[in-house]
């Protein structure tokens, strides 16, 4: 195949950069010698099948992987240079600069309001107009706030899904992380409740760096920039979307976007 | 192509193609009938092509529908996706074929009621042999998802342009000798004409072949960017 397509992005306008990274989880190997470059301010999408890797990947990010016994990490990850997997790196303030949004909405059991502000409240922010200041904005940005504005006071449960994901994401970037990590972040909702999450995807890519693990290939397809296309630990693919859903290069990629997997 | 999880996509892909087939076969027949015609000076051997250009807007509308559904229903990516993109752009190119056909067929009916030209046409005659075989091996190419047998025909549509400028100046020259026979020159440039167009038809379903193999989109670029 000729004319293999281009990522276009300059390298140097990355926020991460894996480097033959390779996980195993009791010698299981669950990542084999990925190498990648994540864009700064656009959105990336990780797929590929239950089992590809694509979560493991998402999660070493953040050190998420650190939790798990029995994991085992080689290789480099650089946040805008600057090697995350050190011994020494202060894992919380890692988590600080990549935040991340899960699968289940999980807002805390306390208040709308408490929610967001409660990364800020834990930074050391205390001045009530600032806290209220803050809130609003990352509302806003999680284009929630028109919905909540009324109910700030009201516990995050009484939200709907779509409402609660939303909210998730405001705590999330109350913090202004660089990069945001979403681990299927729609896949709980309703279809309206999606959209509003690819929608927001897209606007918050404008300040953020985000990547996103779905299941949904056509969610990638609407969300993302970039797709990188993993299959049993290694990555596969990772062009533009366009170039991912339109050509493909590998068989792999083209047997499982089209339904041909299994 | 490996199979598909879902069958039943399988099989709506597989009859959108048995349907590109039968269209291609009908406008073939549509040309088959109006070169017979043509070189035989008879209008009889054209007459059913008005009868198979109705088949031929019929199915064009059916393909393009059965193409929406499997947009709306299936989203399809990759091969499949530049599948359906192809089909939608190669039938718009078959119908005007068999449009063009349609022409020639009345043009013959005119034609054939004027006294017969006995001087060979050497151009015209070489126009419909490549025409047709030009048609026969582009459906042939879509069939077979062949590139090398599409830009090959897409190759040979210069000397289709080739013939037709040659005819042209021939038919000029013979309507200054032969004033009297105007009406019947004129009326073979037409013809030229569309199997001209026809032509440029063919080589059109054929790059959208070579989109479908590669995903590369060869059109308006000359053919350097094909190769």
């Amino acid at each position: 195949m000729n004319d293999m397509p281009t990522l276009a992005f300059d390298p140097a306008d990355s926020c991460l950069n894996v480097e033959q990274l390779s996980v195993s989880y009791d010698g299981k190997a669950a990542l084999r010698e990925v190498s990648l470059t994540v864009p700064r301010h656009r959105v990336t999408a990780f797929i590929g099948p239950s089992g590809c890797g694509k979560s493991t990947l998402l999660r070493s990010f953040n050190r998420m992987n650190d939790l798990i016994r029995g994991v085992e990490v080689m290789g480099q990850i650089r946040l805008f240079g600057e090697d995350i997997l050190a011994p020494e790196v202060d894992v919380t303030a890692l988590r600080r600069r990549i935040g991340m949004v899960f699968q289940q909405p999980n807002p805390f059991p306390m208040s709308v309001f408490d929610n967001v502000a409660y990364g800020l409240r834990l930074q050391g922010l205390s001045d009530q107009r600032a806290l209220e200041r803050e809130v609003e904005w990352a509302l806003r940005s999680a284009a929630l706030w028109d919905e909540v504005k009324d109910r700030l006071e009201a516990s995050a449960l009484t939200l709907s899904g779509g409402q609660q994901q939303r909210l998730v994401i405001a705590r999330a970037i109350a913090i202004r992380p660089e990069v945001l990590l979403l681990d299927e972040p729609a896949s709980a909702l309703d279809p309206i409740s999606t959209l509003k999450i690819e929608e927001l995807i897209g606007q918050l890519a404008e300040a953020y760096s985000i990547i996103v693990v779905t299941h949904n290939m056509q969610q990638a397809a609407r969300v993302s920039d970039y797709t990188a296309f993993l299959y049993l630990g290694e990555l596969v693919e990772f062009s533009a979307t366009d170039d991912l859903f339109t050509r493909p290069q590998a068989r792999q990629t083209e047997d499982y976007i089209t339904g041909r997997y299994g | 192509m490996r199979e598909h999880i879902s069958g039943q996509y399988d099989a709506e892909l597989d009859e959108l193609r048995a349907m590109v087939t039968e269209m291609g076969g009908l406008v073939e027949r549509q040309l088959q009938a109006v070169c017979l015609g043509l070189s035989t000076w008879d209008a009889d051997p054209a007459e059913p092509v008005a009868a198979l250009d109705k088949a031929v807007n019929r199915l064009e509308v059916s393909i393009d529908d059965a193409c929406a559904h499997i947009i709306a229903r299936r989203q399809p990516t990759a091969g499949d996706l530049r599948l359906v993109m192809s089909i939608v752009k190669a039938i718009t190119d078959l119908e005007r074929i068999g449009d063009e056909t349609t022409r020639i067929a009345k043009m013959l009916e005119t034609l054939c009621a004027l006294p017969a030209l006995l001087d060979p046409l050497p151009e015209l005659r070489e126009m419909m042999e490549r025409v047709q075989s030009m048609l026969a091996d582009a459906l042939d190419a879509f069939v077979r998802v062949d590139e090398e047998r599409a830009l090959e025909v897409i190759i040979r549509d210069r000397a289709v342009d080739r013939a037709y400028k040659a005819l042209v100046t021939r038919l000029l020259e013979a309507m200054e000798a032969s004033p009297e026979r105007l009406r019947s020159y004129h009326n073979i440039i037409w013809c030229a004409r569309s199997f001209e167009r026809i032509g440029d038809h063919a080589k059109n379903v054929c790059e959208y072949i070579i989109y479908l193999a590669r995903g590369k989109d060869v059109r308006h670029q000359g053919l350097g960017s094909a190769n």
